[in-house]
């Protein structure tokens, strides 16, 4: 068992940094879905815009200015898209999930391939910023330093969303609208609004995470794909508007994907498949999502 | 073509017939007026068979790539439109018809409809070990899980390369009948009739079952499941039917698809064909069966026609004609028939007939 583990102790850290990714990206995903009932299509092209933005600062040299100048000129492009996107599913608020869907399936295409003509096809790597790329000794292996920061970061980011939403009043309302939104709506709080901050907030965790996935998944086209189906795996998993739902199916993913990966690469894809099944099976609302099926 | 007898393609633009897709039940005569609709259908199907007389080779190519992935769209109508399944994944059973085809052509024989069977045969298994799963789950759970079934089948045809040929492709043989392949001169035209001729007949297929109490049962679970279970039907007995014959049609279009296109690639199976299919149903009008063609008609026009003049860019103005289309075209190009024939529609309707909101 401890060989074992000492074997596969790169994959298990890899699994967390993975794993911590994806909590910033699912659970921005996860609150706007559980709240606005609005499945954010375009969730995987913020993730990318975020990546390509740190490509552009980071290519000429990766300094601390370039790459916090990078982080935050994703912050602020994720407040303007979570507010066009806001503005353009409001009117189809009253129409069925697949019509919102669909909208923003159809700016993750436009999104993409924009992008696509900007940078054209090719993969880029991305330098972390100075100090933290080097490597550190874990345990007798060598591992990079940067991805270490990335799962301290994810669960900072964890503590502090944890801390909002189980002890603010933001918080508060965050859970009351998950759980009724109609009620909350009649007790005299404007939807509308509250659309609007949580689709920004989701949207800037988005463009964030590409930034500071940048250093260690690089850039490439297809990659906000490839992150949007993992992150609405963990989803389904953790349960929809649920933050701790939102962190443990982003670690059971990321541990999955990572030791599949590495122990059985042929049937990566399908022990990750095999795990969505399996807790839809037991629990078809996730493992922490409300209890009422969402229609 | 002695098809006289399918009701097909226009089945649904006869003035009088335009309430079909949101009424849950046709009261009057379904055979009276499907004898009315098979005349402008017959018209169609006769103009189609006679179209490579007229046309160049390059629009009768155009062609029948929009009658292979038209008669996809229709499969996925049959979830979308008619049960309010919304899959994001339905190109996993194309790619799954697709490579059976290509496997059983290098394989075995490229002898004309067995490859295409076979495909159907598999695109339909594959819908029921998968479907059993995807069926159960609602709503925005479904969307998620069928996605994610789509991802896994491209992904898993991309790392099986040594059946698959991964990345690279699988390259097909051409059609044969018996053991002769087509006459070198009349390629395109052969491969035309026959693709037309099975496409007319799994759309009389689909359109048969859309509207056979089977099929009415089907718009029932999709209008209102509860009343429908109160009413001692089991909706998942019947979503998981429907899934798995929407399966095998969308296998059976991509069976075609690998025998017409001759290389098959993980793409295929990929969640682009699943978009750019719901993009064509939107366009079109999801219920009506054919609506989703001619919305597949202008997708592949865009795409593989003006595509090369665009720079390679047609995903670009087809992202655009996706978000212009959800707001303006709620039903599709069909509502805009809809409109012409008469018969008024509720303003807010959506892109899936009769799915409510509920919260």
């Amino acid at each position: 068992m401890v060989d074992w583990f000492d074997a596969n102790l790169v994959s298990i850290l890899n699994g967390f940094a993975i794993g911590s990714l994806l909590f910033i990206l699912a659970v921005g995903l996860s609150i706007v879905f559980g709240m606005m009932d609005v499945l954010n299509l375009a969730h995987g092209a913020l993730y990318l815009v975020g990546a390509y933005l740190a490509y552009s600062l980071l290519d000429g040299g990766a300094t601390w200015g370039a790459f916090l100048g990078a982080l935050g000129l994703a912050a602020v492009f994720g407040l303007v898209a979570g507010g066009v996107l806001s503005g353009m599913t409001e009117p189809l608020a009253k129409r069925p999930i697949l019509d919102q869907a669909l909208l923003t399936l159809g700016i993750a295409l436009i999104v993409a391939e924009i992008l696509a003509i900007i940078y054209g096809n090719d993969v880029y790597r991305i330098g972390a910023p100075p100090g933290l790329d080097g490597s550190v000794s874990v345990a007798g292996n060598t591992y990079p330093l940067y991805r270490l920061v990335l799962i301290g970061i994810g669960l900072f980011l964890a503590v502090v969303v944890w801390l909002v939403m189980e002890k603010t009043s933001i918080g508060a309302l965050v859970r009351a609208a998950v759980a009724d939104r109609e009620m909350v709506s009649a007790m005299g709080i404007d939807n509308r609004k509250v659309k609007v901050g949580v689709l920004a907030f989701g949207s800037v965790l988005a463009t964030v995470a590409g930034v500071l996935g940048g250093p260690v998944y690089g850039v490439r086209p297809g990659l906000d794909e490839t992150v949007l189906l993992l992150a609405l795996i963990v989803v389904v998993i953790g349960g929809l508007g649920s933050v701790k739902g939102a962190l443990i199916g982003a670690l059971v993913i990321g541990q999955v994907d990572s030791l599949g990966r590495a122990l059985l690469p042929e049937l990566a894809s399908f022990v990750l498949f095999g795990a969505l099944a399996l807790v839809l099976i037991l629990r078809p609302q996730g493992l922490f999502g409300p209890k009422k099926v969402a229609s | 073509m002695s098809a006289p007898a399918h009701p097909s393609t226009d089945a649904d633009a006869t003035p009088g017939a335009g309430s079909t897709a949101a009424a849950p039940a046709p009261p009057v005569s379904p055979t009276r007026r499907g004898l009315l609709g098979a005349v402008p259908a017959t018209v169609v199907v006769l103009v189609l068979a006679f179209v490579p007389f007229f046309l160049a080779e390059d629009p009768v190519t155009i062609l029948t790539r929009i009658l292979v992935f038209g008669m996809f769209a229709v499969s996925l109508d049959l979830l979308v439109g008619i049960t309010g399944l919304p899959s994001l994944g339905h190109a996993a059973y194309f790619g799954v018809g697709a490579y059976t085809a290509g496997l059983v052509a290098v394989h075995w024989t490229p002898s004309a409809p067995v490859p295409v069977l076979l495909a159907a045969g598999a695109g339909a298994v594959a819908a029921l070990l998968t479907g059993w799963l995807a069926v159960r789950s609602h709503g925005v759970f479904f969307l998620m899980l069928t996605l994610a079934i789509g991802e896994i089948a491209s992904q898993l045809a991309l790392q099986l390369d040594d059946i698959t040929g991964g990345s690279n492709g699988l390259p097909v043989p051409s059609i044969r009948f018996g053991s002769e392949p087509f006459d070198a001169d009349f390629r395109i035209a052969y491969t035309y009739w026959y693709v037309l001729a099975i496409f007319v007949v799994g759309f009389a297929a689909m359109w048969l079952i859309s509207r056979s109490p089977f099929g009415l049962a089907l718009r029932g679970i999709r209008d209102n499941e509860d009343r429908m279970r109160s009413l001692g039907y089991t909706p998942f007995r019947y979503k998981y039917v429907v899934y798995i014959l929407a399966g095998g049609f969308a296998g059976l279009a991509g069976g075609l698809f690998a025998q017409v296109n001759r290389l098959v690639s993980p793409v295929d199976a990929g969640f682009a064909l699943s978009a750019i299919t719901l993009l064509a149903l939107v366009l079109g009008g999801a219920g009506t069966l054919w609506g989703p063609v001619l919305g597949m008609a202008v997708v592949v026009i865009v795409r593989d026609y003006y595509g090369p003049d665009l720079g390679g860019h047609g995903p670009l103005v087809l992202g655009i004609v996706f978000v212009v289309a959800v707001y303006v075209l709620p039903r599709g190009m069909a509502g805009l028939a809809g409109l012409l024939t008469g018969p008024r529609r509720r303003t807010r309707r959506s892109i899936v007939p009769g799915e409510e909101r509920t919260s």
